[in-house]
């Protein structure tokens, strides 16, 4: 299908592509449909979730296992169970990247990862209940 | 807003299957338990709140891709 994306124009995008967030994610909750964009390029540090449903909405991602050495998810059943996870494996983890204005202050959400179920293409983000990560995890060189 | 009065050890019913009860109550603190079906997420409301606030910022960069894709994080050494 065609798509139209807040920084890429249009692409076109395999169905086997489309991610289902049955729930949204906080704060957009409409937003059932995404894709990733520019995952798996050489070096790519940074990716994109991407809206099907609306061309505007894009998240920057990024592999919390990276800039983190010690990342480690820690969730209730409860949390991952419209995901359907049969083997941990499956998951791909990301977490959503803020990049403000001045972007040394640029942080990932390391608190709320996105997990999705490679299996089945079904994605969530999710909230640990426990302290370990912070919501504004600071990224970038001094 | 409902308002219920309810004393230690008592509960409420949401629906049919959501019950809270108050297990404790220590001057301005009260200790809450909930049982409720396992896909029912429950949170702090200000922890959910400020997810909310995180990601309608992280939706609203206004830093392009090309600039995004040339940043350089800080690698962690390893400190063992």
């Amino acid at each position: 299908m065609q798509l139209q994306t807040k920084h890429f124009g249009e692409i076109t995008v395999n169905e086997n592509d489309i991610l289902y967030f049955p729930s949204g994610l906080p704060g957009f909750e409409n937003v059932k449909k995404y894709t990733l964009l520019g995952r798996g390029e050489t070096d790519a540090l940074f990716f994109w979730l991407q809206s099907i449903d609306d061309p505007n909405l894009a998240f920057v991602v990024t592999d919390p296992f990276v800039i983190h050495p010690e990342y480690f998810v820690e969730v209730d059943d409860s949390e991952t169970e419209e995901l359907q996870i049969k083997d941990t494996e499956d998951v791909l983890t990301l977490a959503i990247v803020t990049v403000p204005q001045n972007i040394k202050l640029t942080s990932a959400n390391l608190k709320a990862p996105v997990l999705i179920n490679l299996q089945n293409n079904r994605g969530k983000q999710i909230i640990m209940k426990n302290e370990t990560f912070p919501v504004k995890y600071y990224i970038m060189k001094e | 807003m409902l308002v219920l009065s309810r004393k230690k050890g008592q509960s409420i019913m949401i629906g049919h299957d959501i019950e809270i009860t108050i297990i404790d109550v220590q001057g301005e603190q009260i200790r809450l338990g909930i049982n409720a079906p396992r896909d029912v997420t429950i949170h702090r409301k200000e922890v959910f709140e400020e997810i909310i606030q995180e990601n309608k910022q992280a939706a609203s960069t206004a830093i392009s891709p090309d600039i995004i894709r040339t940043m350089r994080i800080e690698k962690k050494e390893d400190e063992s």
